[in-house]
């Protein structure tokens, strides 16, 4: 893998840059500039089920390709759902970021985020242990999967106006 | 207290008008407890569908109003609901959502329950008295009842028989199961989600099709032209909402698709074209017109009164768990032992809309809070309006009113029982 020139760049303050980065647009309700992390394959997945990988044989609260995602940025960027306009106001924190394995390009990185939203004046707060595949490119790191496990999945949740 | 009058001294008469009914049914808590009592702690409610306890052993927590309870499949494979409290001092013995076993241990003192609620085993039986008898001491039982696959239990052992309660919304309930495209229906999987609400702004939506184009705009502009098509049925003129009596009432959106077994020769959609063209490796073109079918799921809401709907193509149960706030569960279903790419997609379709993420619940949870934010301080002089199609329904074959696709007659139904089972 020594003539991928990023490789050598896999490193915890490289990834968490990335991150941390992403966190902030998301904060920040910049989907537009978020579609672009993405790579054009994999899915962003909030499960229901506390185990398992099988997303595509499950009920999933998330489970979006590349054209649900735009579908999903469209929706709470357009202006007509009543619950996105406006939206909730939230702030996240990422940590405990943790490297799990580096194969060839394809990095996975796990880490604990809490998120704390605004709305009607109450503020509701979520936990979730998040991965994400990411893939190193020429124009450098891109997601490929990202995967959201909130600490509640399979509980009752409230509805949600913005990304995790 | 009287029997026509509530806690806060308002009649139930004064409450609920034909037209109308006042604030305090969504804001008084002493109202919400005597609802508790009168309606979840009597009526039929939806606990359950079979295939969540397929097996002898399998057992299931749900809710019956406030009370925590266990649907469980005994070893001769009958059906039980449980109050989920031990008879002892009152700990659940089951914490864990579904599973199976071969029977329930009280984690306390550790009194143990067969899967039929018979008190079998106590530690130290030396202790009580010769006349305690293990009999008396099973857990609490409520009257079951199982149509077309769903559960309801009772609280009262001499309520109406189920099938009576049900009445008028049977052929509706089997028409709703042919979703199965032939096969059984079993539950895929939920999402559940509360909201700062009382439980019947959530019972009026489910036959609510005025809120569609408007509260549902960004879901719509989601789809495909011919998707858009199917759900326009604000601008249609063929939907109708139908009173069944006992609170229950069916919104048909989508005539077309009254009964999936009816098929109309229509082509198949081109959302559905790579699903069909998957089935038709393993199915002949009637098959997989018919699977095709029963993926894009039902042309309407069945509203069952009080907690449960079967709509479009999931059951929508609802549990009240305070005068402010509604528990949400919306459950997917699916072909049991059917093809695998037609239950993905009615999970994609179902991820689309529903849950606390989907395309549509979101805006449905935000309006339905607005509407309990509306209603606060509680409005003595101004009411909430039930009246849209009143004077302008037909009657049905079996007496009841008909209105049109936007008609509040859903509503009406659900508020007329309810005032029935509150004077009871
Ligand atoms: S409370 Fe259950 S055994 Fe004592
Ligand atoms: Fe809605």
């Amino acid at each position: 893998m020594k003539d991928f020139p990023a490789q050598t760049d896999v490193n915890l303050a490289v990834v968490t840059e990335f991150l941390w980065m992403e966190a902030d647009l998301l904060d920040a309700k910049e989907y537009v500039e978020w579609l672009q992390l993405w790579t054009a394959t994999g899915h962003y997945v909030i499960p229901v089920e506390k185990e398992g990988d099988d997303f595509a044989n499950c009920l999933n609260i998330a489970y979006d390709n590349a054209l649900m995602r735009d579908m999903r940025v469209k929706r709470l960027q357009g202006g007509f759902s009543i619950s996105a306009a406006p939206p909730a106001e939230s702030v996240r924190t990422v940590s405990r970021i943790v490297i799990d394995s580096v194969e060839g390009s394809l990095i996975t990185v796990r880490a604990a985020q809490h998120v704390m939203e605004d709305k009607f004046g109450r503020q509701r707060s979520f936990a979730m242990n998040v991965t994400w595949k990411l893939e190193q490119t020429e124009e450098g790191l891109k997601i490929r999967d990202k995967i959201i496990r909130l600490l509640n999945s399979d509980g009752m949740l409230t509805s949600i106006s913005y990304l995790f | 207290m009287s029997l026509d009058q509530t806690p806060g001294g308002i009649g139930t008469d004064d409450l609920v008008l034909n037209d109308r009914v006042k604030t305090p049914m969504y804001e008084d808590p002493a109202l919400f407890n005597e609802e508790m009592e009168k309606i979840f702690g009597k009526v039929w409610v939806w606990v359950g569908h079979t295939s969540e306890v397929p097996d002898k052993g399998s057992f299931k927590l749900s809710y019956v109003g406030l009370q925590p309870v266990i649907i469980s499949r005994d070893r001769k494979g009958e059906i039980h609901v449980l109050v989920n409290r031990c008879r002892h001092r009152a700990a659940t013995v089951c914490e864990i959502k579904k599973g199976k076993t071969s029977s329930f241990q009280c984690p306390y003192h550790g009194w143990g329950y067969a899967l039929n609620g018979e008190l079998r085993a106590i530690p130290y039986t030396e202790g009580y008295n010769t006349d305690f008898d293990k009999k008396d001491f099973g857990l609490k039982q409520l009257k079951v009842g199982i149509f077309e696959g769903m559960i309801f239990a009772s609280y009262n052992m001499d309520v109406e028989p189920l099938e009576d309660f049900l009445g008028n919304a049977k052929p509706w309930i089997k028409l709703f199961m042919k979703q199965g495209g032939g096969y059984p229906v079993k539950t895929l999987g939920e999402h559940q989600f509360k909201v700062p609400m009382n439980w019947k702004i959530q019972l009026e939506n489910t036959t609510d099709a005025y809120h569609f184009p408007i509260v549902h705009k960004s879901f719509l502009q989601s789809l495909d032209g011919e998707a858009t098509e199917t759900f326009s049925f604000m601008d249609d003129d063929d939907g109708y909402v139908e009173d069944l009596g006992n609170g229950h009432s069916v919104m048909v959106m989508m005539p077309e698709f009254i009964d999936l077994d009816n098929d109309d020769g229509a082509p198949i959609p081109e959302r559905f074209a790579e699903l069909a063209e998957d089935l038709r490796k393993d199915y002949d073109e009637a098959q997989v017109r018919r699977l095709v079918r029963a993926v894009g799921g039902c042309g309407f809401n069945l509203n069952l009164f009080p907690n449960a709907a079967c709509s479009l193509s999931f059951f929508r149960i609802l549990r009240p768990v305070s005068v402010h706030e509604t528990e949400i569960r919306h459950i997917a279903i699916g072909m049991d032992g059917g093809p695998a790419a037609a239950n993905q997609m009615r999970m994609r379709i179902h991820e689309h809309f529903q849950g606390p993420m989907g395309f549509g619940s979101p805006d449905d949870a935000e309006i339905w809070e607005r509407v309990q934010r509306g209603s606060a301080g509680g409005g003595e002089d101004i009411d909430v309006m039930v009246n849209r199609g009143l004077g302008l329904e037909k009657t049905s074959d079996n007496g009841l009113p008909v209105g049109d696709i936007s008609a509040e007659t859903g509503m009406r139904s659900a508020y007329k029982m309810w005032k029935k089972v509150m004077e009871q």
